[in-house]
């Protein structure tokens, strides 16, 4: 089985008609579903949360059967992630797109879960911590990005498990939590 | 009883011989020649009446039981000719011609070439004929003519011409009546170079005649010309308003009366205004029968498909002259549903019109392609529509419409790629979302897995750059 990196490719990724959008409706539902949960396997493994059009994206690309996915291929596929809620558009001109192969509530799951695996209900963690500290390593958390961190702990503040507060500089924001 | 008429020289042949100059102006049929006087001269019954330039010569018919003797008047003898009357009579009677003669003093027929009468006799009687028409013909143009002829004199002219001619070739050139050219079998003889000069001089005068009556007839047509064009205006508007103003119920006749006027305005290069609406003008169904005719051998030829242009194209070829327009050739292609004929107008999504066979099965020619696309190397590089074609044996563009047809029943998928545009057999039904690395046996995929991994393509891993 091809391989991109370490991820493993399905078969599929070697038929050429993949990677040309189908005109026929059944089709290319189908084809959209498949290219859905690639993308996500993909970001997920290789944790990967922004994905831009006009840049390469290794997965767009067949170098085997000297295929690529054309602008109006690549921006239906992400709509169709979108629409689905596992991914927003960053701007307008839908050039980056943000994937959310984990939604914001699943995030906020998952800190959650790290605040109560290391004991942190009522501590006071800054945000880069959350992202890049020492206990995140080995976890989801570890890496993640700062937007999609923030929104998560944003909902969760809605839900009065935390506090956000700036700290001594702009982008020094701690988090009290009170989970 | 003595004839009222002179004595006209005729041929072996029937033919009246004509004098010098002397040119056939019209004839009549089934004419009977009635001297007003005829207690004393016998009638003419049922000849034919011919008018030329200088007289009025009657031949028996030749079925006549006594044989009559031919009959000339000149038109010198003519004093007047009567202006057709139309009465309530004359409608029921054969039309007739009536004019006055001059009589000489021995009551026949004035006579100014014979010697006959003198011209103190001459003009002292005349005696009303009337020719009575039995039969078909043109008596009002005759009439004309007979006035033209009669005003024309044409006699006169000749008398002078024939007279000098007459003395300077002295005993060689008049003989009898016929004098000058015609001999007394009738035919031209031509002497000499005056024989040449005078027949060249003869088929001027002819040319020049025809040509003048070619202009009149020209001028006449070219006045009748707007009233024409006015007329068929207000029949297509007639037309128009008929059919705009249809009840549900359109009455039979009146649609046999309006595809009748539509045939017309076809026949005089009109287009008919109500092709849509009508059950079709007989022009267009004829022609709808005859195409479907012709198309089957190119069909065949085709491999049971045909282009619609290509089509018209043949057609139009083949007929050579009175081609069709594209208008004409849809309209017969549209009204094959309505008769029963094998071929069928056949329109894809792609606008691409084609005629083929109402025999030809869609499926049919899917299972082809099936087979086709399922062939290890139409596995790993797919197929072109020229592949296509050349497999099903029929046109390249044909082909991509069958193809496309195929690809919009989830038969096939397209690839788009600088190389081209193709098409591979459709996998993605079998691939489970959830489930994508998961693949069947003995299905397409792993057929297609096995096809594509001969030649490496699966094995090989690319790294991430």
């Amino acid at each position: 089985m091809q391989k991109l990196g370490d991820f493993k490719l399905p078969h599929f990724f070697n038929y050429p008609p993949y990677f040309t959008l189908q005109p026929v409706r059944e089709t290319r539902e189908k084809q959209i579903q498949l290219w859905k949960e690639l993308i996500l396997d993909y970001c997920r493994t290789q944790k990967i949360f922004i994905v831009r059009l006009e840049e390469e994206f290794p997965l767009f690309s067949n170098s085997v059967i000297e295929r690529t996915l054309s602008h109006e291929a690549r921006e239906a596929f992400l709509s169709a992630l979108v629409a689905e809620g596992r991914a927003e558009w960053l701007d307008k001109g839908r050039r980056n797109c943000l994937i959310l192969w984990h939604r914001i509530q699943e995030w906020a799951d998952i800190i959650v879960n790290f605040v109560k695996d290391n004991g942190f209900e009522d501590s006071v963690m800054t945000v880069e911590e959350i992202r890049s500290g020492i206990e995140s390593r080995g976890t989801e958390l570890h890496g993640i990005d700062r937007t999609i961190l923030m929104r998560a702990l944003k909902l969760l503040e809605q839900k009065g498990k935390l506090a956000i507060f700036k700290g001594t500089s702009t982008d020094d924001e701690g988090v009290k939590f009170s989970v | 009883m003595s004839n009222f008429f002179s004595k006209a020289e005729v041929t072996s042949s029937g033919r009246p011989v004509l004098l010098h100059n002397e040119v056939e102006c019209h004839l009549l049929s089934a004419v009977d020649l009635e001297p007003e006087d005829h207690r004393h001269f016998s009638l003419l019954k049922s000849g034919l009446l011919i008018l030329t330039t200088h007289r009025l010569i009657w031949l028996p018919s030749s079925s006549a039981s006594t044989p009559t003797s031919a009959s000339a008047i000149p038109l010198a003898a003519i004093s007047h000719i009567f202006s057709s009357k139309k009465s309530l009579k004359s409608v029921f009677h054969s039309p007739r011609i009536r004019f006055q003669v001059l009589v000489s003093s021995d009551g026949r027929v004035f006579d100014p070439s014979s010697g006959s009468g003198s011209s103190s006799g001459s003009g002292s009687r005349s005696v009303v004929v009337t020719a009575v028409i039995r039969g078909k013909g043109d008596c009002d143009g005759f009439l004309v003519k007979f006035w033209d002829s009669w005003r024309a004199r044409a006699w006169e002219t000749t008398k002078i011409s024939s007279s000098g001619s007459g003395s300077a070739s002295g005993s060689g050139a008049a003989t009898g009546i016929g004098g000058g050219l015609y001999s007394s079998d009738g035919s031209v003889r031509m002497v000499g170079v005056a024989g040449i000069l005078r027949k060249e001089q003869e088929m001027w005068e002819s040319t020049d005649k025809s040509l003048q009556d070619a202009f009149q007839d020209l001028n006449a047509l070219m006045s009748k010309a707007k009233e024409m064009v006015m007329l068929a205006e207000k029949m297509r508007q007639k037309l128009l308003s008929g059919t705009s103003s249809q009840t549900s119920g359109t009455n039979d006749e009146d649609m046999g009366s309006k595809e009748e006027m539509q045939d017309w305005l076809l026949s005089v290069g009109i287009i008919s205004p109500v092709t849509k609406e009508s059950a079709g003008a007989l022009y267009h169904q004829q022609l709808s029968r005859q195409l479907a005719d012709f198309v089957r051998i190119p069909l065949e030829r085709a491999g049971g498909m045909i282009n619609l242009i290509d089509a018209y194209c043949l057609f139009n070829r083949a007929r050579g002259t009175e081609l069709i327009s594209p208008d004409d050739m849809l309209q017969a292609c549209s009204l094959w549903e309505k008769f029963d004929v094998p071929v069928m107008l056949r329109k894809f999504d792609s606008g691409v019109m084609v005629i083929q066979n109402k025999s030809h099965s869609d499926e049919e020619v899917f299972a082809r392609i099936k087979s086709l696309v399922t062939k290890p190397e139409a596995l790993r590089t797919g197929i072109s529509p020229t592949d296509a074609a050349m497999t099903l044996g029929i046109a390249p563009a044909m082909a991509k419409e069958h193809l496309l047809t195929a690809e919009s029943k989830g038969l096939l998928c397209r690839d788009i790629s600088p190389d081209g545009f193709r098409f591979y057999i459709n996998l993605f039904p079998e691939i489970d979302p959830c489930n994508m690395y998961f693949v069947k046996d003995y299905g397409i995929c792993s057929t297609w897995i096995k096809a594509v991994s001969t030649t490496g393509i699966g094995e090989r891993s690319s790294t991430f750059r």
